[in-house]
């Protein structure tokens, strides 16, 4: 699917070849045993091949056993010396002899619960009583860990036969331990929550008692260790509270913004509001003379949008001062090469042009014909806006240069793309940069991207001292790399038995200015056509390109989070006008239970789209009468590898108040790996489409931002969160992420559910647009 | 600046040696190295901030520290009591939160324990609406309200009566 290649594009395959990244999303033809995954063995062996020293390899090869890399920056630091008695199998675990387990976290922390379910998915395999767990962030180091990223609700897809081999590796080389003790076979010893028994005698041997004696044996080929059946499962799939927890209510320093470094001083730093735009002068002698100020200087940058804008630093003693002398600051700007966008001007220009046909990006059958002899023609204008990602943390980043090498603490989601980043930047070589991922308060997107590192990094660069950039809330909003707003002429036909026979998207994809019109925006491809509805005999897509300055960037479930709306409102639309039920005409879309396309985990499975469909519908009370003002809606969408379907149920006053009373949902991402972070997810995907839909608009004139903080960029807040019912089809498909895939559906299901109450068809996003209010 | 004196946590401090205006937020944060308490917006429109001043429910990014001098402030870092052994006795909130797994990212959890502990104080069994009411002013990106709202109700049912607040 497109949101996987377009990640891919982002972050640099320090690992992995392309093709593996590819073939990693790609479900084996028949999936039958769950250890399966979507990794065909032979491409296993050839990557090992390839990459030497990767992830693979750190376990499957390595004949000596090696020490845990110390956790740098947030957290207490464990005890790493190697000893002959600490048993380390490879970059993940660590077994001491008082029994402590230490299972490293490889992945950055978003809130999307990884710090915790990657962890179990080791545990589970090793046998580790949870509660004997202890949980530390990884260093960052592609040599051991492989990929470490938070993108794409990839990091369970991508980690799950790595990590279950990690840990089996661990297990079976315990089980080697009591069998050498014991003089024993090792088919007669398991594994059991932290022992290993003999099944003759059910004599038991903890792992601590076994840790010296494994540390001193060869390590298995991570391939061939079995693999445990997903029915003997103890821990993975059950209610397991994130690691950080207690750290969080207790206040503990775990984010970027908390970190703290001996002499650190703290900046600012200033960009011209209308993107592109450069520093011709600016006040810097009196800004330098402003209580805390240490330095005020202007960093030409490298005009890279993702690295380094030109701007003014301000250095200071402390975050006020630093706020307060920023505020101070008069900056001439050179706008030869600003932008110079309006939103305005282009949802006219884009509401003229999708009048006419544009150039045709899928077409299948003919739409024309089917429009021609249809008995009945649907037409729809969709719109929505460009979307900030309002991260509660604002972005900020902490950097120290000392003695040629660069150290950075990074909130970042792809922390391993920064060494690259900054060397460009900055003109440090990328080995002499040391990257230390800290906890993130909230990515969705937004911290794929690494320019407040690379802005930190300049920073300190000049500076010499250990510092932090501090982004404020206004900042954070006027310099976003934006999800794409966007627009859809849609018409649809019928023929007379109520069946869709066609359909026209007319729709815009904004290029880079001075760039080649054929090649969207990033993350801005409206046109890929992801209708998810294989039946349809005749289909068009076509495209108008319009240039845009503003920065773009992905955005929770990207281009999902926009189409599915479009589409499954759609959907509704001729559905009504066909005068047939929603549901049955949402099924028939999807035709027989099958795969489509090449069987792989991106294609779309009818079958586990019908399946999650019907739950929704059955749970959703689907066909149940209501009182006038109220009004059911469904939608359905398959994105990251998840199928999701959603029922809303609305109340509308007669002042176009709505209250979404509640949202039943439904979903297979094969098997639920933590009830807890799986649900949260859920939960606050429901929520936050929900706050899109309810206010949320970028607009930006004369190539300018024009939101600034809450106020004019609201989140929903908790008296209007609807009442949230989360339902789990369990199927034998290998375990798929779950940051993104629930949130595609929702808006669909509002404002279908808000037609249903009220005969309004809501097609312009916010709601807010259209006189309704969330309450 | 003359030097500025208040209680953090139950305990005496001075700080000086700054603008009388900087926002409590900052000088805990920097100056006083306790970074539990959160920057998200600098309005008071978000409550990542919040603290207890004097009790109640305040934002800290929009209090000057001026305006702290004499009064009693408590933070995330100081929701917890010490029983007579030196053991952390975490406040019916606090337990509440880590059983629920409320957080997702976490970056607000602190203004809303802090926020809930302040109602729990004013109202020890507080309905939904009451809590609805008293959270409002507290966002969460990542949507946790249903867990939190959960939480501030069985934190008031394992409350000791005249156990909740500090």
């Amino acid at each position: 699917m497109s949101e996987y290649s377009e990640i891919d594009d982002l972050i640099p395959d320090v690992d992995m070849p392309a093709e593996f990244v590819e073939r990693i999303n790609r479900a084996p033809a028949e999936i039958t045993d769950e250890a399966e995954t979507f990794m065909p063995r032979r491409n296993f062996l050839k990557l090992t091949g390839i990459v030497g020293g990767g992830l693979v390899l750190g376990f499957a090869l390595s004949g000596a056993p090696r020490t845990l890399a110390a956790p740098k920056g947030t957290e207490a630091s464990t005890d790493t010396a190697f000893t002959s008695n600490v048993f380390t199998p490879n970059a993940y675990i660590q077994i001491k002899p008082d029994g402590t387990i230490v299972i490293a976290a490889k992945n950055p922390e978003i809130g999307q619960g990884v710090k915790t379910t990657l962890p179990m998915i080791i545990a589970e395999e090793l046998e580790a009583p949870w509660e004997s767990v202890s949980v530390i962030q990884s260093d960052i180091d592609a040599k051991r860990f492989g990929r470490q990223s938070a993108g794409g609700s990839q990091s369970t897809p991508r980690n799950w036969r790595p990590l279950r081999q990690a840990g089996a590796v661990a297990r079976e080389m315990l089980i080697a331990a009591a069998a050498k003790t014991w003089g024993v076979s090792k088919a007669q010893c398991f594994a059991d929550q932290g022992f290993i028994v003999n099944r003759e005698n059910n004599r038991k041997l903890s792992y601590a008692e076994l840790a010296g004696t494994a540390a001193e044996l060869p390590v298995p080929n991570g391939k061939k260790v079995p693999l445990k059946k997903r029915s003997d499962y103890k821990l993975l799939g059950t209610f397991v509270p994130g690691v950080d927890n207690h750290s969080l209510v207790t206040g503990k320093p775990l984010f970027g913004i908390d970190q703290k470094l001996p002499g650190q001083l703290y900046a600012t730093y200033t960009k011209c509001p209308q993107f592109g735009g450069g520093v011709k002068q600016a006040n810097l002698q009196e800004i330098k003379a402003l209580p805390g100020v240490v330095d005020a200087f202007v960093i030409e940058g490298n005009g890279i949008q993702t690295e380094l804008l030109s701007g003014v630093a301000i250095v200071t003693k402390s975050t006020y001062e630093a706020f307060q002398a920023a505020k101070a600051l008069r900056v001439e700007w050179d706008l030869s090469s600003a932008a110079t966008d309006s939103w305005e001007d282009i949802q006219q220009k884009a509401s003229a042009l999708t009048d006419k046909p544009g150039a045709a990006k899928k077409s299948k059958g003919s739409v024309d014909k089917a429009l021609a002899t249809a008995h009945k023609t649907v037409s729809g204008y969709y719109t929505y806006p460009f979307l900030a990602h309002a991260n509660l943390e604002p972005q900020n980043c902490t950097a120290w240069y000392r003695n040629g090498k660069m150290d950075i603490w990074a909130p970042s989601q792809t922390p391993q793309s920064i060494p690259g980043l900054v060397s460009s930047a900055v003109g440090i070589p990328a080995e002499d940069i040391t990257v230390t991922q800290c906890r993130i308060g909230g990515g969705f997107g937004r911290r794929l991207m690494n320019d407040y590192a690379c802005e930190a990094a300049a920073i300190a660069y000049r500076t010499k001292a250990p510092i932090k950039l501090m982004w404020n809330r206004e900042a954070d909003t006027a310099h976003d790399f934006y999800r794409v707003g966007g627009f859809h002429k849609l018409t649809g036909a019928l023929n007379a038995e109520g069946t869709l026979t066609g359909l026209r998207d007319r729709t815009i994809t904004f290029y880079p200015k001075d760039a080649d019109d054929s090649r969207p925006v990033r993350a801005g491809n409206a046109s890929s056509g992801n209708l998810q509805c294989p039946e349809i005999p005749n289909l068009s897509i076509e495209a108008h390109p319009l240039p845009l300055q503003v920065p773009t960037g992905w955005w929770r479930a990207p281009v999902s989070c926009s189409l599915a709306w479009v589409y499954q409102s759609f959907i509704h639309e001729l559905a009504v006008a066909a005068e047939r039920d929603h549901l049955e005409f949402l099924l028939e879309q999807f035709g027989a239970p099958r795969w489509t396309g090449r069987r792989r985990a991106g294609d779309f499975n009818t079958e586990r789209a019908i399946d999650v469909v019907k739950l929704a519908a059955k749970n959703g009370d689907w066909g149940r009468p209501q009182k006038d003002g109220q009004g059911r809606g469904l939608s359905f969408y398959f994105s990251h590898l998840g199928y999701f379907a959603q029922v809303a149920e609305v109340t509308v006053d007669e002042q176009n108040n709505v209250k979404v009373d509640r949202v039943v949902v439904a979903g297979d991402v094969g098997m639920l790996l933590n009830k807890s972070a799986g649900v949260n997810q859920v939960e606050g995907s429901v929520t936050d489409a929900l706050s899109v839909l309810a206010g949320q608009e970028i607009s930006f004139e004369n190539g300018a931002v024009q939101q600034s903080n809450f106020d004019t960029y609201p989140l929903l807040r908790m008296p209007a969160q609807p009442k949230i019912e989360v339902h789990w089809l369990s199927t034998q498909y290998p375990p798929t992420g779950l940051g993104e895939p629930a949130f595609p559906p929702l808006a669909a299901a509002v404002t279908n559910a808000i037609f249903d109450a009220t005969g309004k068809r809501i097609r312009t996003m916010p709601i807010s647009k259209e006189g309704f209010k969330v309450i | 600046m003359t030097a500025i004196n208040f209680v953090l946590n139950g305990e005496d401090r001075e700080v000086d040696d700054l603008d009388p205006n900087t926002p409590l937020l900052w000088v805990l944060r920097d100056r006083l190295d306790m970074v539990g308490t959160k920057f998200g917006c600098g309005r008071g429109l978000c409550g990542a901030c919040t603290v207890h001043f004097n009790g109640n429910a305040m934002r800290s990014c929009l209090l000057p520290i001026s305006a702290v001098a004499g009064q009693e402030i408590t933070t995330i870092e100081g929701l917890a009591e010490t029983d007579d052994s030196g053991n952390e006795q975490l406040h019916p909130l606090q337990d509440a939160w880590i059983a629920s797994d409320t957080p997702q990212c976490g970056y607000c959890q602190a203004g809303q324990i802090m926020t809930a502990a302040a109602l729990l104080k004013a109202n020890p069994n507080p309905s939904d609406a009451d809590i609805d009411n008293a959270m409002a002013g507290n966002l969460c990106r990542c949507g946790t309200y249903k867990r939190i709202r959960q939480a501030i109700h069985t934190a008031a049912e394992n409350s000791v009566p005249g156990g909740t607040g500090e």
